[in-house]
């Protein structure tokens, strides 16, 4: 397979190759150029140069392929193990959950409630907690529901202290005294002159205050930042949310204020003592969570929470081998729920089938047209070319026509006795019909490369076989054939992975024993916005083909490729 | 992937920019709308696009056929920092989901959308049919089943109750149904004994997802699986089945439009919606361009003239008396509607809140039982 001319040894005469190869081999002092370097060093120069050179000249191909392909990829497959999303948008929750035993089955600490209170508050103003319930709910049924449910109910808990801090004085439901309390003094003067262009002072917290009311302190700034960036409202005009008055209510049971004499201190004192007064009512969070839904108080939901709270997961890859991740460990999935073993063994053998198939129709053809004259081969090639011009669709959908029981195929074979009326062939929504249309489409790229190959191979070696007294067959077996064995590579490698991931044929003529794994990747994609679940299978039907293709490597040799002379 | 970010977010501000240029009064010129393409998308043009363009000179409009992969490309699109889509038609389903991702704008229906005529609020003219605060609906259709009039026995009663479906001796014969769990679990269970109030209550269990899929079983082999809306008329049009579930839509133009030997089985038809979403994140011009346009494309007169051009109901009640005739065929609409009390003496309500939690659950099931 190696020209000759290539082969640095067997050239004779200088070539850079040559002369570094000299130069090592040299004992005596080094060869020096004629400006006095040693020679190696002058030629690693100018070897180098010219490296550089032929990668600048590739350059730009190489930022395409990295900028439009690689990196798109990456991004995707990435997408296999990402599971950000739980922690980012429960980080109290996460925390608090951190000793607790998602295979106890038990209810976690009231301080898991209470971290999620405050999480899902802040995720429902920011109206991102339906998305962590999409992505909750592939793993468990019902998130989805729960968490847009939460988002809705999750105000209840809040109001309770609302409604009695206002009706003990009606500053605690106003904008203003508000920010007196929480804001300092500089901001307040800040942004009470802003008039309205350019950015907003960013929002300060009085400088002790939280140390007095840590809980307040910490919900009141994020509700300022939120007004400011997000709603691009002044927090000295909106009444803070009702998470707030809980924070309040917390910090005023515990803590203690009376030492407090800053802004609006008898508003605050009076609070406090309302809060200690015996009538005050309270709610539990769990209580609370209860009311919402009777979900929350199931241990299902935390340990799916706590199972999916690192940042990082396996669980998609356990789906998509039909596995799950459970409380206590990866887990087989019930029976009824297996789908993507078989599923990858299905499609591994169709597109065997089909690349058997292709080889067999198209090693033939491929004979024919390297053998006959060129005015004749020509017009052949257009028809093997035909197809390529014709919209995939097109030829699917036409053998939609042939293979239905009321098509061309059973029509012809009913017209001829073949087959009765009432027991027409079924040849299509099948495994039958993919392999058919599939065959056909895929076609062309086993011929071509075999073509190209047999048409290099010299019929003089044929002719010298018959010549010393071969049969046909031997001569055809033990001279011809292996030497167009590197275009049956090339063609079947070709065939082979385009047919592991195509989808749309068997989409439409496949029925439900002829679709790939790509069918369930292209509907997690598009419909079910599972895109962790598909990048998942799409990583592993990539490995698999990378598997593939270094076995092959090893057994054939990837050397026996040939995709032209 | 910094860098494609970086080039991406360039691209957009760059695109964002000339368009804030060309509107000049606040107002962009052009539109990207999304729909399915087909007889669908052609009576939106007819009832509503036109006119509008006709209206406001220099105003154009692009159609883009890609709402069956809207959710995916929107949640792509805002990904990449770079919206294109200025109003996106979508059935509820998508449109709930939309709005629980944040893809979706959440709209006031009565500062947006025209009152009726006689002065109700937008928000009590649609009625229930608001089901997602993102969402504005414009048409009812159901999905509902057609039959060979040609294929039933002889000395049988035409189908007239769902259960035919399932009742592989009275009417032999191949059925489609489309390929996924949605609808035909519900019918299975109707057909299986269930009350029509318990359907949901029974498909939460998995006892009752492994009731509906072997009643499904029972016509397993009988059925040819759909995935295009349009794949059913076809069929039946071969008459490679004898009857098939698809969009009353559909059914409509190969009946009455293509003249094909084919009934209507109204039994156990499952109502749903299809209707409009804005993006969230577009800039302010695109947004009164597409918010002035739709507040037009949904009023009470609009929402009556699509109604010329397809047989799906309009979603506001106050269209419904000013639903007129075919506009080339001539024909009373009316009785073609999904909507029409002769067609809708038994029919089926599909519970959006339900299949957004068990639709990853059973689909995997069904898929699975598909693939044995």
């Amino acid at each position: 397979m190696t020209d000759a001319a290539t082969e640095p040894d067997k050239v004779t005469g200088p070539t850079p190759d040559n002369a570094l190869r000299a130069a090592d081999k040299e004992d005596s002092g080094p060869v020096l150029a004629a400006d006095g370097t040693p020679l190696k060093r002058s030629l690693n120069r100018a070897l180098r140069a010219q490296k550089i050179r032929a990668l600048m000249l590739i350059a730009p191909l190489l930022i395409f392929v990295l900028v439009s392909f690689i990196a798109p990829i990456g991004d995707m497959l990435f997408r296999s193990v990402e599971n950000q999303i739980v922690r980012d948008t429960l980080p109290r929750t996460v925390a608090a959950l951190a000793d607790y035993d998602a295979a106890s089955g038990e209810l976690p600490r009231d301080e898991v409630f209470e971290a999620a209170y405050y999480d899902v508050f802040f995720a429902a103003e920011r109206k991102e907690h339906t998305r962590l319930g999409s992505r909750l709910n592939y793993e468990k049924t019902g998130a989805s529901s729960l968490f847009r449910k939460s988002g809705r109910g999750i105000d209840d808990i809040g109001e309770v202290y609302l409604d009695q801090f206002e009706d003990l004085d009606e500053n605690w439901d106003e904008a203003r005294p508000w920010a007196e309390l929480m804001g300092d003094p500089d901001w307040i003067a800040a942004q009470d002159a802003w008039n309205g262009n350019g950015s907003m002072p960013e929002f300060e917290l009085r400088s002790d205050i939280s140390d007095i009311l840590p809980r307040t302190a910490e919900t009141y700034e994020i509700f300022a930042r939120f007004m400011q960036t997000e709603e691009g409202d002044s927090p000295l005009e909106e009444e803070p949310w009702s998470v707030v008055h809980t924070a309040l209510y917390q910090d005023l049971a515990e803590g203690d204020v009376s030492g407090y004499t800053g802004p609006r201190a008898d508003m605050l004192q009076a609070a406090d003592a309302l809060v200690a007064s015996a009538d005050f009512q309270t709610i539990a969070f769990r209580d609370g969570f209860e009311e919402i839904d009777e979900d929350w108080v199931a241990p299902e939901i935390w340990q799916t929470i706590k199972t999916y709270s690192p940042a990082y997961t396996s669980g998609y890859f356990l789906n998509s081998i039909d596995m799950q991740k459970t409380a206590e460990g990866p887990a087989l999935r019930d029976e009824d729920e297996r789908i993507y073993g078989l599923l990858f063994q299905r499609t591994m053998f169709m597109s065997l089938v089909i690349t058997l198939s292709c080889i067999l129709l198209g090693y033939p053809i491929s004979y024919l047209l390297s053998n006959l004259p060129a005015s004749k081969a020509n017009l052949l090639m257009i028809l093997v070319l035909l197809p390529f011009w014709t919209s995939l669709l097109v030829r699917t959908s036409a053998w939609k026509v042939m293979l239905q029981q009321q098509g061309v195929i059973n029509d012809t074979l009913v017209w001829l006795g073949l087959v009765a009326d009432d027991a027409r062939l079924t040849m299509i929504n099948n495994q039958f019909g993919t392999i058919v249309a599939m065959t056909h489409i895929l076609l062309p790229f086993m011929i071509l490369p075999m073509y190209s190959v047999m048409s290099t191979i010299p019929p003089s070696y044929v002719r010298a076989a018959k010549s010393l007294g071969a049969t046909n067959w031997t001569t055809f077996w033990r001279v011809y054939f292996p030497q167009s064995v590197p275009g049956i590579g090339a063609g079947s490698i070709l065939v082979f992975i385009l047919s592991i991931g195509y989808y749309i044929t068997p989409e439409i003529v496949g029925g439900t024993s002829g679709i790939f794994i790509s069918n369930r990747i292209a509907y997690h994609i598009s419909s079910s916005l599972n895109w962790g679940l598909a990048a998942a299978l799409g990583s592993i039907l990539l490995v698999v083909v990378l598997v593939l293709y270094w076995a092959y490597d090893k057994i054939v040799g990837i050397d026996n490729v040939k995709l032209g002379g | 992937m910094k860098l494609s970010k970086t080039l991406l977010a360039t691209s957009a501000l760059t695109v964002a920019a000339a368009g804030a240029y060309a509107a000049g009064h606040g107002m962009a010129d052009s539109m990207t709308l999304v729909s399915w393409g087909g007889a669908y998308q052609a009576s939106q043009q007819n009832a509503y696009v036109e006119p509008y363009i006709a209206m406001n000179e220099g105003v154009s409009a692009t159609w883009d056929e890609s709402s069956a992969e809207a959710v995916a490309k929107l949640r792509a699109m805002n990904e990449a920092g770079n919206i294109t889509w200025d109003l996106v038609d979508v059935v509820a389903a998508d449109a709930i989901r939309l709005c629980d991702e944040g893809l979706a704008m959440e709209i006031d229906h009565d500062e947006l959308l025209a009152p009726a005529p006689d002065g109700t609020d937008a928000s009590d003219d649609f009625g229930d049919l608001i089901v997602s605060d993102c969402y504005i609906p414009q048409i009812v259709y159901s999905t509902t089943f057609g039959y060979r009039t040609d294929m039933v026995p002889e000395g049988v009663e035409p189908p007239s109750d769902i259960c035919s479906v399932f009742d592989l001796e009275t009417y032999p014969g191949k059925r489609a149904l489309e390929k996924r769990p949605i609808n035909n679990m519900e019918w299975a269970l109707l057909c299986d004994g269930v009350a029509k109030a318990d359907v949901y209550d029974v498909l939460e269990t998995d006892e009752g997802q492994d009731q509906a899929l072997a009643k499904l079983d029972t016509i397993k082999d009988q059925v040819i699986w759909w995935n295009a809306g349009a794949d059913t008329p076809q069929l039946l049009a071969d008459g490679e089945v004898f009857m098939g579930s698809t969009y009353n839509g559909r059914l409509f133009s190969a009946i009455v439009e293509q003249g094909q030997p084919i009934g209507m089985m109204w039994d156990a038809q499952v109502f749903d919606l299809d209707g409009w979403i804005i993006p969230t994140g577009l800039p302010e011009d695109r947004l009164a361009r597409v918010k002035d346009f739709v507040r037009f494309a949904t009023d009470t007169q609009r929402l009556a003239d699509q109604a010329k051009y397809i047989s799906y109901g309009p979603a506001r009640a106050s269209s419904a008396p000013l639903v007129s005739t075919h506009a080339e065929l001539g024909i009373e609409m009316a009785p073609h509607m999904p909507t029409d009390p002769n067609n809708a003496a038994n029919t089926f309500l599909y519970n959006y809140e339900f299949w957004a939690d068990y639709r990853d659950d059973i689909d995997a099931k069904f898929q699975a039982w598909l693939a044995q």
